[in-house]
């Protein structure tokens, strides 16, 4: 039928447009990064090194120095692999963990730039091979060591004087995942994965945590004072305010969120911001978190649309019987 | 013929009035007040501090409330609030004739509207002039010391079966 | 003044007033639609049916919106977003509409070159549809403006700054328009006043003066056949509904048209529910930075071919590039030399013409949101310098054109 015919050409040229703009567009504009469903082995730490390697051949500058970052990259991964391969004897790493609690602690400071996190969940939030890594050098764990000539320099730095042999890392990990793995919260995960440098305004939080209201004007105003100072804190450490991330999750979208807390590198190279090392479950729950805040609407939405659509099928079908009725005879 | 057209018609216009109804529902519900007008509805006054017979006016839902503690030798009223020892008189500080807000005349007891001229006498009990009905109480939920506004408690239940407040 | 007869119904009271019963054969069921059409015909009412769902949706909104640079963004993405009950939905609904409307405009207008029904005595028709056009396109953009997020802000500071002139360096009249050295609180207010108010009511006269132009000349028909209205319309009129060429626009054009709208709006409900990343941008969801350029700026897709006519030139034949690709379609009925009402497919030459410049559009389309280096400059320089030589060509091939 000819109109059939026509409806054909306009819907393809849609298509073909639509195509054009948006998946086709979008897939040549920003970088594909694949993701590696939180594990953490160094294989994109080691392919960013030696990608600078063959940089820096190119255009013969640092060329010894990019050599021996990427070396020092793989023994590094490599002593992790072996560290997590050993058996962790949590009750040995419970008396290790008395000195993590000394700075993870409720109503801790701010220590070099940022709050330490509680570690009340750390054994379910954070990943193992992660949570080793951390321990054993912070910078290069959270692949921002080009930020630190000397490691020690590290907020966290001088955890590599606690544990200097790879069993008690293993101990103490295992005492993580076995006594510090209570069910949280997605508020909780995110306060802790994230809420410590980023803002939520829409949820009321900042660096500081929930923000309390406030009767008088005067309270009020001295509670921003301390966020703007802890702020700035946190300014001083990673350069730039890192940004409020009420809608993040709309403004990145869920792939590119993914991949980028798994490897922020992967994607902005050069960026402060550190890799958080969350495990699979703890990031579901940060996700879910962002979602909650960000697209609120989400359940609504899939509530609502099915029934609309079936709505405006039954009225095309309604329409076209009356159409029918409205035509009979003219043809 | 003719009548099945219609029917078509009439079946086509009555569902998508099915559907206009239910637009009309989504548009009602973006005039509602917002869940943060809502929940900003609940104020709450520390009475620890207060000075007999001195007029503390609180802010609730926009409207001035009248807190006043009442010293010994005043008259205790059905509709005082009783916190601890002391005795309040809470009410909505909207004169009940035209809604202006009335002022405290300490020395004689008395609050009197500038408006129209309305009195009430330290209970909130209309005394002279035009106000058809004494001061309205707010809900309210005595809380140690503090008086939470917003909120209906066993003592404003009791007031309002006994109607002494609308 | 008249004498009034005790009317014997409500209908009747009416009329005697209002003349209801004569306007309702003027505008409807008196009002003669050719029957040789297929469902392209009724863009036309899905179009003004997402206009007014637009300005349905648009006005739920502006109860909660705020035009301040300092409270615009968390009214829009905070309060209507998350607070306002149902406000998600007339976002999503008016962000989905206001880009569905440029596509059906699309349609509407290439159907419009594909039958020829901009020729002799529908000029006005095809011009006033133009004014539209632009008019639309004004309203997008403001209205682009008011969430104030990112792109935003930078489609303000970039499209505002078109109006330097290149080098003529006009940037007084840059700062005119914004009231301000970059697009601030004041630009915000003006063109939240301009989405709101004055170009709206620009939009609805023209849609009128668009209705009142199809009056005299008629809607065109699939063949472009020349029909006697009076003589058709007699004939309907006596109940050779089939012999007749015309239809009445009520109730026989309009169930047509309906039914068409029912599945635009499946489409359209499918979109505001589940793919609305197309027409409301992910970038414009980070607040606006004037001290930070996002790495991809584009315009939305219905602005894409002409921003691409645009970059492959330099600065100021770039603009006048522009400046005439914005103008060039309004031409149209005096470019085209030939007096043949008829279907592309029936026009020789015009029919290689008029494909080539559906897909020379795209292609400028799809360059114009892809970064520009390398090859895609290169197809973009040669797309948008085919755009200018369909123009030219277009009178020397129509005046050939062998008379139908």
């Amino acid at each position: 039928m000819k109109e059939l015919k026509i409806f054909g050409v306009v819907a393809f040229f849609t298509l073909f447009l639509y195509w054009g703009v948006e998946p086709f567009a979008h897939s040549q504009m920003h970088k594909h990064v694949e993701g590696h469903g939180f594990t953490y082995d160094g294989t994109a730490d080691n392919a960013e090194a030696a990608a600078r390697v063959a940089l820096a051949k190119e255009s013969g500058v640092k060329v010894k120095e990019a050599e021996a970052t990427a070396a020092a990259k793989k023994t590094f991964w490599a002593d992790v692999a072996r560290i997590s391969k050993l058996k962790g004897n949590a009750t040995a790493g419970e008396a290790g963990f008395a000195m993590c609690a000394g700075c993870h602690m409720d109503g801790a400071p701010n220590m070099g730039g940022v709050i330490p996190p509680k570690l009340d969940n750390a054994g379910a939030l954070y990943d193992k091979n992660y949570l080793i890594a951390l321990i054993k050098n912070p910078a290069m764990a959270s692949n921002v060591d080009h930020k630190y000539a000397d490691p020690m320099m590290h907020p966290m730095g001088s955890v590599s004087t606690m544990f200097t042999d790879d069993q008690s890392i293993a101990d103490v990990v295992a005492f993580l995942k076995a006594k510090k793995s209570a069910e949280m919260t997605n508020k909780e995960a995110f306060d802790q994965a994230c809420g410590r440098c980023h803002a939520m305004r829409y949820a009321k939080t900042s660096q500081l945590g929930d923000t309390p209201k406030f009767k008088y004007k005067k309270d009020e105003l001295s509670y921003q004072v301390k966020i703007l100072e802890e702020q700035d804190l946190v300014k001083a450490y990673m350069g730039k305010l890192p940004p409020d991330l009420s809608m993040i999750i709309r403004a990145r979208g869920e792939h590119f969120m993914e991949t980028f807390v798994e490897n922020p590198q992967g994607h902005l190279a050069g960026t402060p911001m550190p890799r958080v090392g969350v495990s699979k479950e703890g990031y579901e729950k940060v996700k879910a978190y962002l979602t909650e805040i960000g697209d609120p609407s989400k359940p609504a939405r899939e509530a609502i649309g099915p029934w609309v659509i079936l709505f405006f099928v039954v009225f095309s079908a309604l329409a076209f019987l009356w159409k029918k009725e409205k035509w009979r005879g003219h043809h | 013929m003719s009548s099945r057209r219609d029917f078509m018609g009439v079946a086509l216009g009555g569902f998508t009035a099915v559907g206009g109804l239910a637009a009309l529902y989504a548009m009602k519900r973006s005039w509602d007040p917002l869940p943060s007008v809502k929940a900003a509805g609940f104020t709450t006054v520390d009475v620890s501090a207060a000075e007999p017979n001195v007029l503390n006016v609180e802010k609730w839902r926009g409207k001035p409330i009248f807190v006043l503690k009442k010293t010994a030798d005043m008259k205790a009223d059905d509709r005082d609030i009783i916190v601890g020892s002391d005795r309040f008189h809470v009410s909505i500080g909207l004169c009940t004739h035209l809604g202006c807000i009335p002022a405290y005349v300490a020395d004689e007891f008395k609050f009197k509207c500038a408006c129209h001229g309305g009195e009430f006498d330290a209970s909130g009990h209309e005394i002279f002039g035009p106000p058809p009905s004494p001061l309205e109480v707010p809900p309210f939920k005595v809380d140690g010391t503090k008086i939470v506004l917003g909120e209906a408690g066993p003592d404003y239940e009791k007031m309002l079966a006994a109607g002494l407040t609308v | 003044m008249a004498k009034f007869e005790k009317a014997n119904s409500i209908n009747e009271w009416m009329d005697q007033r209002l003349a209801v019963n004569t306007l309702k054969k003027v505008m409807q069921t008196e009002y003669w639609i050719p029957k040789d059409i297929n469902f392209l015909w009724a863009m036309g009412m899905v179009l003004a049916a997402t206009f007014g769902i637009l300005l349905v949706s648009g006005i739920f909104l502006l109860m909660y919106y705020k035009p301040d640079v300092n409270l615009a963004f968390d009214s829009v993405n905070y309060t209507i977003m998350t607070e306002v009950g149902y406000g998600w939905l007339w976002r999503h609904i008016h962000g989905v509409a206001a880009s569905l409307v440029f596509l059906i405009i699309y349609i509407h207008m290439f159907t419009g070159i594909y039958y020829g029904s901009y020729k002799k005595g529908r000029e006005l028709i095809w011009l006033s549809g133009m004014l539209l056009f632009v008019t639309f396109s004004a309203e997008a953009f403001s209205g682009y403006m008011l969430p104030w997020g990112q792109m935003s802000y930078w489609a303000g500071m970039v499209i505002t700054n078109l109006f330097s002139g290149g080098s003529l360096e006009a940037y007084g009249l840059v700062e005119w328009i914004r009231g301000d050295y970059v697009p601030g609180d004041a630009f915000l207010t003006r063109f939240f006043m301009l989405h709101v108010l004055l170009l709206p009511l620009a939009i609805i006269g023209l849609i009128v003066l668009h209705f009142g132009t199809l009056r005299i000349p008629h809607v065109n028909n699939q063949e472009g056949a020349e029909i006697d209205f009076e003589e058709a319309a007699e004939l309907y009129k006596a109940g050779k509904v089939k012999e007749s060429k015309v239809i009445p626009f009520s109730p026989v054009f309009l169930s047509k048209d309906i039914f068409v709208m029912g599945v635009y709006f499946i489409l359209f409900f499918y979109l505001t529910f589940y793919h609305f990343q197309f027409a409301m941008d992910p970038v414009n969801f980070d607040p606006a930075d004037g001290l930070k350029t996002p790495a991809h700026i584009y315009p939305e897709w219905y602005f894409l071919w002409s921003y691409e006519i645009l970059r492959p030139f330099s600065k100021d034949l770039g603009l006048i590039a522009f400046g005439i690709a914005q103008v060039i379609f309004l031409a149209l009925p005096f470019l085209d030399r030939s007096p043949n009402v008829a279907p592309a497919s029936r026009r020789g030459l015009f029919h290689i013409w008029f494909w080539i410049m559906l897909i020379d559009m795209l292609v400028l389309t799809f360059m114009g949101k892809l970064p520009p280096q390398g090859i895609w400059n290169t197809i973009g320089l040669v797309a948008a310098l085919t755009f200018f030589a369909l123009w030219i060509a277009l009178p020397i091939i129509t005046k050939s054109e062998k008379k139908l």
